[in-house]
């Protein structure tokens, strides 16, 4: 008997790929798509491994690929922006054994800078789509887009979004299929993409497309579901199980594969039905070819454009075509929402090492270029201590761009801040930039010897690999050296004054300089110190401590209280208190 | 699919809620239900708000809960509680963790923290609150908020306690395995009892 287990979808690729007989693993951290590889690195089988971005991990696959092993590759959405030049050239290639792509979609930005919709990669560079709706499928999808990759000797995506990444619903538990290692063979008209060779693989990939395309129509994974006729859907993903839910009774075709698209199926679904909706999360992908083909269909012209599609929208606004009672008209008392309930963000955790140089920053009103990360809470309120988040890696160049535009005056009360793992991801190049192009920019180095906000991911600088063998670290201090920085220096964050003193001096150096504040992220510090608190007769009231941004400092009337059972004992609410009311748990005055 | 029944669990980042559906889940497994699961935990380490939503019955399609249909809400949380009331079915039952925990914008001043029990209490009846920080100090071990919670759960569904406390023997680590049981126990025997609210 077939043993069925409840996984998430990310864990279900990760048993897609080990049951296609994958050895290779690579990946960059990022939600909703890291559990991928974390999964993927507990099978024995599978080399897996974390690269330091997307663009390596991709060519680490591509690696594998050509040289025989089928290769899982995964990424959040906008790392496939990273990875985009290996992926289209890699389309002209192809490959050998098989090769596939997880892009891993956040409609609705759960965890995101942007929710671009990385259907239009697949489109940009030729290459097939798969788009599984729950774990049973992203396991099979997985398998099968590995079979795919080879028929029709391509890269494949599989794209999955959030709420397919992380529910949990049954897989059926098969064996591996172990694959041998297919025969390497050098071909240069085949891999060796200069233009002369790069003309003719064009050719291919067109072809290639035109027998996609003929494949599709019998694809039969995309599924006609023939009920009544008033209204047909077109969906694909999780949106298609929300329109299962509540829309039983509706025609649907069903797309697995979403690019490219099945004309003569999407047709005849058309003149089947009275009426036509596609209803697809994100952009109107679909809609626009089926409008290009001429069929009549409706699309955003109903449904939104910007964030998730959810089965209460596709509930209001086909289910009247039913006639169905809108479930919007008994709204009872507890449906009402109470008005003004306070939001609750994420906040940087008690003892996190960031706290005190987001504080420092604010304190001397610098302008800071911002970057991937926890540190990017730094931007929150009551810190407010951040300009600007554009993506990985971007907080150097856009300081060396800050300053080139408005001069070094400038430059001297601004910074650039990046973690440890987002400076290894794509800050190097900027801080080479910084020295080549004779900018002034201080950079300061968050390194909390760990890649954080995704779950505590080893990297290239705290020496441990996915698999959890220690490895050689990446000495920082030397590496910015290498690349021309004089004025490189460590401090402990914990260390306010030292800290601030030093942001001053490397401010008013007229070069490029280096800060890397280097403290372990608190959730992964074992031993915690003795708790802060306040002594109550002491405290003044004039709530300095509150501007901090602590979630362990709780104000009660005028005066503020610790919370001894999450406080950590960072001493941060010490050092900024005035009245030297907030001490260590036993302590005496004056001896923090 | 109408028997489709919902659970929605939510909290703040970091209270165990996760590991709470995860026991919640392979027990309705192992009953030989459907079960669908969806959580976002982007960044819940960090000390946002967690959802998790859980649907059970011989087929489950949409891992989302529809809007007014959860049969159950257990809220780590009070205001978190406040927050989901409008997931709640007119007769659903809500089970609440009389615990406080301040947001940012309360925390630094900006707002202030409601009165989140009368206020749930007005607008529905089944409410049920307990203190299980103080339960799970007295079955022994302080981080057990959530199997006592858990257990709270139970009482409410009707599953033999065996399929739970096995599900729990094979979820939680050997070293914490005793404090957990008790919790669960704990959570279970409590007597405080529905409907403090309207009506």
């Amino acid at each position: 008997m077939l043993m069925k287990k409840l996984l998430t979808g990310n864990e279900a690729i990760a048993r897609g790929a080990w049951e296609a007989g994958v050895t290779v693993c690579t990946a960059y951290p990022g939600t909703p798509s890291t559990e991928i590889t974390e999964n993927a690195a507990l099978y024995n089988e599978i080399y897996a491994e974390w690269s330091p971005n997307e663009k390596v991990a991709l060519e680490v696959g591509l690696g594998a690929a050509i040289g025989g092993a089928r290769a899982l590759v995964a990424m959040k959405h906008v790392g496939v922006n990273v990875a985009a030049d290996p992926l289209f050239t890699l389309s002209y290639t192809g490959i050998n054994a098989g090769l596939v792509l997880v892009s891993a979609d956040d409609p609705g930005m759960h965890s995101s800078q942007n929710e671009q919709d990385n259907r239009h990669f697949g489109k940009a560079a030729k290459i097939p789509i798969l788009e599984p709706s729950d774990s049973q499928e992203a396991k099979e999808f997985t398998k099968i887009a590995f079979e795919l990759s080879e028929a029709f000797d391509t890269p494949v995506i599989l794209r999955i979004t959030t709420r397919v990444a992380h529910s949990q619903s049954l897989v059926d538990l098969e064996p591996r299929q172990e694959i041998p290692l297919r025969k390497y063979e050098k071909n240069i008209q085949k891999y060796v993409m200069m233009p002369g060779f790069a003309r003719p693989r064009h050719r291919v990939v067109e072809n290639r497309l035109e027998k996609l395309k003929e494949y599709a129509e019998t694809f039969p994974f995309n599924r006609m579901e023939l009920r009544r006729p008033e209204i047909g859907i077109i969906a694909s993903g999780v949106v298609y199980q929300y329109v299962r839910e509540v829309l039983p009774d509706a025609s649907t075709l069903k797309l697995a594969l979403t690019y490219p698209l099945p004309r003569k199926l999407l047709e005849e679904f058309a003149s089947k039905v009275e009426r036509l909706f596609v209803i697809e999360e994100l952009d109107p992908f679909i809609e626009e070819q089926l409008k290009a083909w001429g069929i009549e269909v409706h699309g955003k012209d109903t449904f939104p454009i910007v964030g998730e599609i959810l089965p209460e929208t596709i509930r209001q606004k086909l289910g009247p075509l039913f006639n169905e009672e809108s479930p919007t008209a008994k709204v009872q008392d507890s449906c009402v929402s109470f008005p003004n309930i306070p939001v609750r963000p994420p906040v940087m955790c008690p003892g996190c090492p960031h706290r005190g140089v987001f504080y420092v920053l604010q304190k001397l009103k610098l302008t800071v270029t911002g970057d991937i990360g926890c540190y990017t809470l730094g931007a929150q309120a009551p810190l407010s201590a951040i300009d600007t988040t554009i993506c990985m890696g971007a907080s150097i160049g856009a300081a060396i761009g800050m300053e080139k535009a408005r001069g070094k005056e400038f430059a001297r009360r601004l910074v650039a801040v990046i973690g440890d793992s987002t400076f290894i991801h794509s800050g190097i190049t900027g801080l080479i930039d910084a020295v080549y192009n004779k900018a002034t920019t201080t950079i300061i180095i968050l390194d909390n010897r760990t890649t954080a906000m995704t779950g505590h991911q080893d990297n290239p600088v705290n020496g441990r690999t996915i698999k959890g063998e220690t490895t050689k670290e990446v000495n920082l201090p030397l590496l910015c050296k290498a690349a021309g920085v004089n004025r490189v220096v460590e401090v402990d964050p914990f260390d306010l004054a030292k800290l601030e003193t030093i942001v001053k001096e490397e401010l008013a150096a007229e070069e490029p300089s280096v800060i890397i504040s280097k403290r372990q992220c608190a959730l992964l510090v074992k031993n915690f110190d003795t708790p802060c608190q306040v002594i109550t007769e002491e405290c003044i009231g004039c709530l300095r401590c509150m501007k901090i941004g602590c979630p362990c400092i709780i104000k009660e009337g005028k005066k503020v209280r610790i919370n001894a059972t999450q406080c950590v004992g960072c001493n941060l609410c010490a050092y900024v208190c005035p009245s030297g009311a907030i001490r260590k748990e036993g302590a005496a005055n004056g001896s923090n | 699919m109408g028997q489709t029944k919902n659970i929605l669990i939510v909290g703040v980042g970091g209270q165990g809620t996760i590991l709470a559906s995860r026991v919640l889940s392979s027990v309705l497994q192992k009953i030989g239900l459907e079960v669908k699961v969806s959580e976002i935990h982007g960044m819940a380490q960090r000390g946002g708000s967690v959802v998790t939503q859980v649907r059970y019955g011989q087929k489950v399609a949409s891992p989302i809960i529809p809007e007014g249909q959860a049969d159950i809400i257990l809220a780590f949380e009070k205001l978190e509680a406040l927050r989901w009331l409008t997931c709640l079915k007119e007769e659903g039952i809500i089970l609440i963790n009389d615990q406080r925990i301040d947001p940012m914008p309360v925390i630094i001043g900006a707002t202030e923290y409601p009165d989140t029990l009368d206020n749930i209490r007005q607008r529905t009846k089944n409410v049920l609150v307990i203190d299980a920080l103080k339960a799970a100090q007295e079955a022994g071990n302080a981080k057990t908020v959530n199997i006592v919670l858990l257990g709270l759960l139970a009482k409410f569904m009707d599953i033999d306690q065996v399929v739970w406390l096995e599900t729990i023997e094979e979820t939680v680590p050997p070293k914490f395995l005793q404090a957990n049981l008790k919790a669960f126990k704990a959570g279970f025997a409590t007597t405080e009892n529905l409907n403090l609210g309207k009506d």
